[in-house]
């Protein structure tokens, strides 16, 4: 099928793009990659009156330290992220690139936008988790001004978000390094979707037991949820198999799991207990050689 | 209908200005108004990549990029494979590749993994089986089973070819 008409419009900067979208109203629509939006525009389950297409906003595109964070223009492609040489990225937070070698494949990872996956807000999505995980700062601009959205007030629901008619999502920042972070998942197909994917960081201190950590959870909920008990659980342990298999399981206990075409919510829950043991134990395989590395001669 | 827009793009080194209703995808203006018919649309919706064309270098789902999008980009079509040459038509050594190794049937997919093996070799001209198959992973094909896809590609990486955009001038310098 072909997409219903829309005018088209292609602005020079972030501020003329909002004044559009405000223009226009609640029946406009960003247009980023398109990977998601025109796979809705091609079946006609979305029907704007008209497409803000940012791609000539090279403000919004790439990497760059801000106040120590990491930011990520919202322009970012998931294959520039794949293959950056950004220090910052690569050293600071290794699990972007890892993480977005799971998206899709690569004819959809040089098209699609960091920008556009968190403001599509699919429960599964990859960025979503990594921000809800990470406590990413999401920055908008609106027809107000600029302002700051933290990652765990974003998303509302599935496809949900806290951005209103009119915002523009310009980036998103990773407050501070987290280089032992990890992420796991599965789904049936790969370069689909992920039924479920965790992500995990485990920071040890100097004494071995575990210092810090984060443990966050997508495609179980509705958004990507962190697992306060199970976080709790871990601090200040030894990490043991044992430690990390209990918290998997207090992980997998907390969630209450949709069920839909693709998969029972037990199913989800088995898979959630799993996907957080395996990425426990990657963060925590980084973060040991990193102690060594740190203690060595 | 929308007010047209105007769209200046280069197609297999051809420069083009059109001017298009802003709903149309690349894929509908390759084949419609450029005449390229090489390129095939399935799903429409991102799923097959049989409409996988090269849009400056890189591969994408032109069913999913607004011909809009691709203003001032260089499109790369299945048609830029063959060495021009209007009484022989002779394929490349990839085409060549997937001919002697069975790696088509009906056909339809075809365009789509010539492109993407084509945009794989010139990054990676020794590509491995694994990479390979990573990358073909990409499209769908309903009757080859892959296999045969997957070996096409890997003979390529032992012909000593390069499948830069450069090579279409080089008729014959492979024969
Ligand atoms: C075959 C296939 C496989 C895929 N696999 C995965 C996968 O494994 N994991 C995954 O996470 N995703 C996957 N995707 C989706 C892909 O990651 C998209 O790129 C992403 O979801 C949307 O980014 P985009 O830049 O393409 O946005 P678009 O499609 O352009 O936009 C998506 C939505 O976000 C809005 N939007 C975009 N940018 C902004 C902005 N800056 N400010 C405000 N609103 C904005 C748009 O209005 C629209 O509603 C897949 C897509 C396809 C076609
Ligand atoms: S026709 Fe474009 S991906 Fe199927
Ligand atoms: S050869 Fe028929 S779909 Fe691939």
């Amino acid at each position: 099928m072909k997409p219903p008409p829309f005018a088209y419009h292609r602005p020079d900067t972030a501020e003329e793009a909002v004044q559009l979208l405000t223009e226009y109203g609640p029946d406009a629509r960003v247009l980023a990659g398109g990977q998601s939006l025109l796979p809705l525009l091609n079946r006609r389950l979305v029907r704007p009156i008209a497409l803000v297409d940012v791609a000539r906003l090279a403000a919004l595109r790439g990497t760059g330290r801000q106040d120590g964070a990491l930011r990520v223009g919202a322009l970012t492609t998931h294959a520039a992220l794949e293959r950056t040489a950004d220090p910052h990225v690569r050293d600071g937070l290794p699990v972007l690139p890892e993480t977005a070698r799971l998206i899709g494949h690569l004819p959809v990872r040089v098209r699609g936008t960091v920008g556009g996956s968190l403001a599509h807000a699919d429960p599964a999505a990859e960025w979503c988790l990594l921000a809800v995980l990470l406590d990413a700062d999401l920055d908008v601009l609106g027809p107000e001004g600029q302002r700051t959205i933290p990652a765990a007030e974003f998303f509302t629901g599935a496809h949900r978000t806290a951005l209103a008619p009119g915002d523009l999502l310009t980036g998103v920042r990773f407050p501070r390094p987290a280089a032992t972070a990890a992420v796991a998942e599965y789904g049936p197909q790969r370069g689909s979707l992920p039924l479920v994917a965790a992500g995990a960081e485990i920071v040890l201190g100097p004494d071995g037991r575990i210092a810090a950590t984060r443990i966050a959870l997508g495609g179980v909920e509705d958004r990507p949820v962190r697992s306060g008990t199970a976080e709790q659980a871990l601090l200040g342990g030894v990490p043991e198999p044992r430690l990390l298999d209990h918290a998997a399981r207090l992980a997998a206990k907390d969630l209450d799991p949709r069920a839909d075409h693709r998969a029972p919510a037990g199913y989800r829950r088995d898979l959630a207990r799993t996907l957080t043991g395996r990425t426990l134990a990657a963060s925590l395989a980084r973060s040991t050689a990193r102690l060594q590395e740190a203690t060595a001669p | 209908m929308t007010t047209p827009i105007p769209l200046e793009l280069s197609a297999n080194g051809a420069a083009h200005t059109l001017a298009v209703d802003p709903r149309r995808s690349l894929a509908d203006v390759l084949r419609r108004d450029l005449g390229l018919t090489g390129t095939t649309v399935g799903c429409e919706t991102g799923v097959c990549g049989s409409c996988t064309v090269l849009v400056n270098g890189e591969p994408v789902r032109s069913c999913l990029m607004l011909a809009a999008q691709a203003d001032g980009t260089a499109v790369e079509t299945v048609e830029s494979l063959a060495e021009n040459d209007p009484t022989s038509g002779r394929l490349n050594p990839l085409q060549r590749s997937f001919k002697e190794n069975f790696a088509l049937q009906c056909g339809f997919c075809t365009p789509g993994f010539l492109m993407l093996g084509t945009a794989l070799l010139r990054k990676e001209p020794t590509a491995d089986r694994a990479r390979i198959t990573e990358c073909v992973a990409a499209n769908l094909c309903r009757c080859t089973g892959y296999a045969a896809i997957v070996d096409a590609v890997e003979a390529a990486t032992r012909t000593g070819d390069a499948f830069g955009p450069e090579d279409q001038e080089q008729e014959g310098a492979d024969a």
